[in-house]
């Protein structure tokens, strides 16, 4: 090989043939999750086109209207098409989803950082403070905060990302430890990195892969937060479509209406379920014990 | 032993602090007058008075944080603003709902849990295996106030088999007590025999690829004796680790199961105290669940610790 002209690889080709990337290939049911992540995304996106009909539109002529050519997911309590609500619903529950787990990374990266990397007195007062927050149930402390912000969408997401940030500082905080007296580190620092460096540079890409399946379980369970707030009335304000929103009226109707119960309820638990197959399929990929 | 004991408790009491300091924060954080707040919809300006003078509102904050910890500690969780009753006396009558509804959710999980997590390990990579382990994913993943809806729509409504909502007190009738928690228990407990069932794999994996099951298989032990008297009993344990730890999950899944079911338990205090804004309520209800999660694991870590010598050992 001496002498061979080395060639300039892809960056995408890298990636796409990267060993990760090869075994997230050949987990089928991974990818199936994660061609559904992309289906409602899409949807998300795509709502005003993909839609039927406006989702606040009413027609009291079609009230409770069962599943027909006409309306495929039947109409609700007051003649708004089911399915147009479901689709524009997909908006309210990916942004959620998305925007509180970021929030959560935005705190909880920086500060697991700075807990494992300095250690002592910082440490232990944001370890505590992470031990307190745990030792609130989720949804009790998504309840207390959604109430006492009022209850809104926007302060949905803030009060989720609240409660899933002390996930992240921990994760962080176990990845800084684990590298943190590694060779290369110490190797960095003889060179006179600085601390800024070497958290960004050493340590911060190491600890990607298992931010990043975090991250996708997460927002999986922010889906099911923010449609559980919604359904509770904490969430999304009516009229503006949300899963949990819908089922939260359709339990009303569940004799005269039941088409009104299932749909939403169905597309939350699909996208969660392609969510956690997706993130289960990102583990298995990036474990190296299982090289 | 004793060493561990004491730093487990040390670490606790820290935690608990922070805890009040962070409840106390958000009741003072909500905008407007504190006294009006807690006055609810009772604009009474009489009350107010009362209520600025019993938490020393005029006076600094710290003052009055140290005020209310020692209502805190004599079990003074305030006045509820919508019912006039004390709110430790409120939480003590809902708590027995819920917990009989975490009860036999526990147990609705452990027997779907325990046998599947052993069928899957035991016939890794086989299509139970496989099924065992895209069940566990979709109980994890579907909402459980989802499946309270169509358990009633399709077992309720449809059927006609069981109530569809409503509670009876168990020692008033037992029978219609259980009648009427059955659904909601199968809910609660769909979310954790997923966790329980994919803890059980995995333990179970890890202890049947150990040495003393292949010796106790060498010495003549059937399968099923090897499975059951060796391997299982092993591979339990870490999953009652992760059923102290779900305890959190548990009480969330409470909040919502009690709502779809109507039952008068610890959730739906907080979610009717919220819609009330009943603020004394929410911050009691809120206050005394973290307490219970942090005294009870760590009455779950000292009692490991008493069982298994090697815990204490490690980490003392």
């Amino acid at each position: 090989m001496t002498g061979a002209v080395p060639r300039r690889i892809d960056p995408v080709v890298a990636w796409w043939t990267s060993r990760p990337m090869r075994r997230l290939r050949s987990r089928p049911i991974a990818l199936v999750g994660g061609v559904v992540v992309l289906a409602f995304v899409a949807l998300a996106v795509l709502a005003p086109w993909i839609a039927p009909y406006d989702p606040a539109a009413t027609d009291f002529l079609s009230v409770r209207d069962a599943p027909s050519g006409r309306y495929w997911f039947g109409t609700d309590e007051i003649g708004r098409d089911v399915l147009s609500r479901v689709v524009f619903g997909a908006r309210a529950s990916l942004i959620a989803g998305v925007i509180s787990v970021a929030i959560a990374l935005a705190a909880g990266v920086p500060l697991g950082l700075i807990a494992g990397f300095y250690g002592g007195w910082v440490d232990e007062v944001i370890m505590r403070i992470t031990d307190a927050l745990l030792s609130f149930p989720f949804l009790i402390l998504a309840v207390a905060l959604a109430a006492a912000l009022g209850p809104s969408l926007q302060n949905a997401m803030i009060a989720i990302g609240i409660a899933v940030t002390p996930t992240f500082v921990r994760l962080m905080r176990g990845q800084v430890l684990a590298v943190k007296n590694a060779e290369y580190v110490q190797a960095a620092r003889a060179l006179g990195a600085g601390d800024g460096r070497i958290l960004a540079r050493h340590v911060l890409p190491n600890a990607f892969a298992p931010i990043l399946v975090q991250a996708t379980v997460t927002i999986a369970q922010a889906i099911i937060a923010e449609s559980s707030l919604s359904f509770l009335g904490l969430g999304v304000q009516p009229p503006t479509p949300s899963w949990g929103g819908m089922l939260n009226t359709a339990k009303n109707f569940l004799v005269q209406a039941p088409w009104m119960a299932i749909w939403p309820g169905l597309s939350i638990f699909v996208t969660v379920l392609a969510f956690n197959l997706f993130g289960d399929g990102l583990r298995d990929a990036f474990d190296p014990r299982d090289a | 032993m004793l060493p561990f004991v004491v730093q487990r408790v040390l670490t606790a009491i820290p935690t608990l602090a922070i805890v009040t300091v962070m409840v106390f924060g958000i009741q003072r954080s909500l905008p407007g007058d504190p006294a009006v707040i807690l006055a609810g919809e009772e604009q009474d300006p009489q009350v107010i008075a009362f209520i600025r003078e019993k938490y020393r509102l005029d006076e600094p904050v710290p003052v009055q944080y140290v005020a209310w910890l020692g209502q805190l500690a004599r079990g003074d969780l305030g006045v509820s603003m919508r019912t006039g009753e004390p709110v430790t006396s409120l939480i003590l009558t809902k708590l027995p709902v819920t917990v009989q509804l975490s009860l036999l959710s526990i147990l609705v999980a452990i027997l779907v849990a325990i046998p599947a997590g052993v069928i899957a390990a035991t016939r890794k990579n086989t299509g139970w295996d496989v099924a065992g382990t895209v069940v566990a994913l979709s109980g994890l993943s579907i909402p459980n106030f989802w499946l309270g809806i169509m358990l009633i729509l399709f077992v309720s409504v449809q059927l006609g088999w069981l109530p569809a909502s409503g509670y009876v007190p168990f020692f008033e009738d037992p029978v219609d007590n259980l009648r009427r928690m059955i659904m909601p228990a199968i809910v609660l407990g769909t979310g954790l025999a997923a966790v329980l069932m994919r803890q059980m794999r995995s333990s179970m994996l890890e202890v049947l690829s150990q040495d003393f099951v292949r010796t106790a298989t060498a010495k003549g032990a059937s399968g099923w004796t090897t499975i059951v008297r060796h391997a299982m009993r092993n591979a339990l344990i870490p999953v009652v680790t992760i059923l102290g730890l779900q305890l959190g999950t548990l009480l969330s899944g409470a909040v919502l199961t009690e709502q779809v079911f109507t039952i008068p338990g610890f959730g739906k205090l907080i979610v009717d105290a919220v819609f009330n804004r009943d603020y004394a309520v929410v911050q009691g209800v809120v206050l005394f669940t973290a307490t219970a999660y942090i005294v009870i694991n760590l009455a779950v870590d000292v009692l490991y610790a008493l069982l298994d010598p090697r815990i204490s050992g490690g980490r003392a």
